[in-house]
């Protein structure tokens, strides 16, 4: 019986392989590899031919730049007014500060960009003494500059504070506040005594399922009805303690994933050990959690910093808010003025939230490694 | 052996200071008593500093006529109604809001989500950057940019923009056909009805014949098909008359249809394009969780294209997309209270705003607008426990 299935001749070599690489192949397997996709191509590049050249037109063409007038801004075909930013900066940067006051804010941006900068790079070392001064000691400095009162600093009450200063200023207080209190409640949801877990789960649950304009609302008109009669409370302060109340219940959920995340044999072999709770908590698992949770400590930060453009409904003068009041300034009324606003403080929000999503995405990357098995 | 029985039998006995038990007690009764100490200071301070201001206090309010004007509601409201109405105006819209909001957030960030992970360059870039450029920018600064410089810049009642189907938009928000529904019309809504059982009814019975014979029904096309088609048979077989109302322009606005307030039209707008980015890339990362073993085995099966997507990556895909997804939405419902902050009427602006500086009953209006929310959030989170205990993967 013939093996009909066995190869008698041999195959003759075939032609190499098209290239691997080069423009056209790109551009075959990724824009135009079936009907439906050159379809869509040709819709993306229309969308794009359509968006584009007006958008750069109103951003850089045909805008005003610093140094133009408010004359050149009320042209029909003028765009954005960049001249009205550059006039009113100061005020989205630092409110109804002192003018001769400016350099108390920027010695507070330079001290904390200087203590920010070696604790978010991992190789640096010291990390425990840089994170007491920044998380410790910069808050207490930077109230005694701004505030002022002593050390022969003439005093600024919080109502001229305003702008960028005070977006940072909460979003700061507030997260630098709130991890202490969310380690605190996360333990608590962990913890094996229910009268403490089922007050924490309380507690989370409850600020989590509200928004934050009604924690605003409730922290600017309850709270001076909670204290005892008598004791003022400064509206900036109100909005602060609202702000790091709700951080703390999302706080405390990122580092339950954290505690979550530690397997049990840690847990186990601190009690082995002997060591009790706080030590267990303290020297084992908390400082693996933390660690792990940075990435999710710094989308919170995120979030928390968009949040707080919120704080303008209750009348405090952050970012947003300055925005939004310089809209009717009269001597740069033009078309194009609230729109540039709005763009610029969107640029100024933008480029922080992404940086810091960047950085947290980093952070991920580097922390993966020391878990994978 | 002995020796280790009698010690399980018998723990030592420590120095009772050192029980954890008895400890875990100690502190649980030493915590539950600041709780309710903090608890009784607050509730005894509110008390003098409400007698100081000579204010009562109670839910008597709710009865009283309200006098003030809402300019959006769904149902009847005048200056007369009481502040339980403007409660229920307040709820109504936010739920209005919130409900369509979530409809097309969802359509558009799964739209986002597969266009993201799209193998063309340009549909994949374009949604890149639509997400991070939404993402990092904070959603109240987005509303007052569509009501502000967006719908206030619309032009005025004369230039309407004009869209198909007599849809309007200009300063005064956007105008839309208003369905008048006349007698015939019920037919058709039962039609609509019975066809929805229909489909339901031939969804079981492809079931049962796949399982019986392996042969598969294309059922959602011929469902909807039919969807389309019978109330479409009955409507034209009862008249085919158009029963509808459009905007039509007088003098100084328009007359007839559904006026949709600018507010209103911001405040959906914004929420949806601020959503759907979030939602996209919940969609991403479920997408991107399926393994690619499962691609490769469904494609050595003999899958097909859309079977594979179909029957394999969507099911499992769901599985973690839908606990984030509920989340997402849950947070549109409560950004929607953003909406105070352009004057839409809804709870927290209307009840929690307009009510409360007017009655001055701070504790109980904000107390009955948090409840709303909790309720919201609790809702949710029983729908999803129920999901997650449907869905689980049953491991080995």
């Amino acid at each position: 019986m013939a093996i009909s299935y066995v190869r008698t001749e041999i195959q003759q070599a075939q032609p190499a392989p098209q290239r691997a690489s080069g423009i056209a192949l790109w551009l075959r397997r990724n824009l135009f590899s079936t009907p439906t996709d050159t379809v869509l191509t040709l819709l993306g590049i229309a969308f794009l031919l359509w968006a584009v050249p007006p958008l750069f037109g109103f951003l850089f063409g045909n805008a005003v730049f610093p140094g133009g007038t408010v004359e050149q801004c009320r042209d029909p075909g003028a765009g954005a007014c960049w001249a009205y930013i550059g006039d009113r900066v100061n005020f989205f940067i630092y409110g109804f500060y002192p003018i001769d006051q400016y350099w108390r804010p920027n010695l507070v941006f330079a001290l904390a960009a200087l203590l920010l900068v070696p604790l978010a790079i991992p190789k640096v070392p010291f990390k425990v003494i840089n994170a007491i001064l920044f998380l410790v000691v910069l808050p207490v400095v930077t109230y005694v500059l701004l505030a002022g009162g002593s050390f022969g600093l003439r005093p600024v009450p919080t109502e001229q504070w305003g702008g960028l200063l005070v977006t940072l200023i909460i979003s700061s207080v507030a997260i630098i506040g709130s991890l202490p209190l969310g380690v605190l409640l996360a333990l608590g949801r962990q913890s094996k005594l229910p009268v403490i877990r089922t007050l924490c789960i309380s507690f989370i649950e409850l600020w989590r399922a509200v928004p934050l304009i009604t924690v605003l609302f409730m922290a600017s008109i309850m709270l001076p009805l909670f204290l005892p009669q008598g004791t003022s409370i400064d509206k900036l302060l109100r909005a602060l303690v609202g702000v790091t109340l709700f951080a703390s219940a999302y706080m405390a959920e990122v580092i339950r994933g954290g505690l979550q995340a530690i397997p049990r044999g840690q847990y186990e072999a601190a009690s082995a050990l002997g060591l009790g709770y706080w030590r267990r908590m303290g020297f084992i698992v908390l400082p693996q959690a933390l660690k792990h949770v940075i990435p999710g400590i710094v989308n919170n930060f995120i979030s928390l910093f968009k949040d707080t453009s919120l704080v303008s409904i209750v009348g405090i003068f952050d970012l947003l808010n300055t925005i939004q009041a310089a809209t009717s300034d009269t001597n740069w009324f033009s078309p194009t003025q609230a729109v540039t606003g709005y763009i610029f403080a969107a640029l100024i929000y933008w480029v922080f939230c992404f940086s810091m999503s960047r950085y947290s995405m980093f952070m991920e990357r580097r922390l993966n490694t020391g878990h994978k098995r | 052996m002995a020796s280790m029985d009698t010690a399980r039998q018998a723990p030592p006995r420590t120095f009772f200071l050192n029980d954890p038990v008895l400890r875990g007690v100690f502190y649980q009764i030493v915590v539950g008593l600041l709780v309710v100490l903090f608890l009784l200071w607050i509730i005894n301070n509110t008390a003098i500093n409400l007698q100081a201001q000579n204010k009562t206090s109670g839910f008597d309010f709710l009865w009283k006529t309200s006098g003030f004007d809402i300019s959006f509601s769904l149902f009847h409201w005048d200056r007369t109604s009481y502040y339980w109405e403007a409660f229920l105006v307040g709820l109504t819209n936010t739920l209005l809001v919130a409900v369509i909001g979530i409809v097309l957030a969802t359509l558009l960030g799964f739209t986002l989500g597969i266009a993201r992970l799209s193998s063309n360059f340009i549909i994949a870039r374009l949604a890149t950057v639509y997400i991070e450029l939404i993402r990092n920018i904070p959603l109240l600064l987005q509303l007052f940019f569509w009501y502000f410089a967006v719908l206030k810049a619309m032009p005025a009642v004369r230039n309407s923009l004009e869209f198909p189907f007599d849809i309007f938009i200009n300063q005064r928000g956007m105008f839309l056909p208003r369905p008048l529904p006349d007698e015939q019309f019920v037919f058709v809504v039962v039609a609509f009805f019975l066809t929805i059982a229909v489909a339901i009814g031939l969804r079981i019975w492809a079931r049962r014949r796949l399982d019986e014979t392996g042969h598969r029904f294309p059922v959602l096309l011929v469902s909807l098909a039919l969807l389309v088609a019978i109330p479409g048979l009955v409507w034209i077989v009862s008249g085919a008359d158009v029963p509808f109302d459009p905007p039509v322009l007088q003098r100084f606005n328009f007359a007839g249809g559904v006026q949709l307030p600018p507010e209103f039209v911001a405040l959906a707008f914004g929420l949806v394009i601020y959503t759907a980015a979030f939602i996209a890339e919940t969609v991403r990362a479920g997408i991107l969780a399926v393994s690619h073993g499962q691609t490769e085995a469904a494609q050595s099966l003999g899958l097909k294209e859309s079977d594979r997507l179909r029957l394999v990556i969507v099911p499992q895909a769901m599985r973690v997309i839908v606990p984030p997804l509920t989340s997402q939405y849950l947070n549109l419902t409560k950004n929607s209270s953003l909406g105070a902050a352009i004057g839409y009427p809804e709870l927290v602006n209307v009840f929690a705003g307009t009510s409360l500086n007017q009655t001055g009953r701070a504790i109980e209006i904000i107390a009955m607008t948090m409840a709303v929310y909790l309720t919201f959030s609790l809702l949710t989170s029983l729908i999803m426990n129920w999901y997650n205990a449907r869905v689980a993967l049953v491991e080995r």
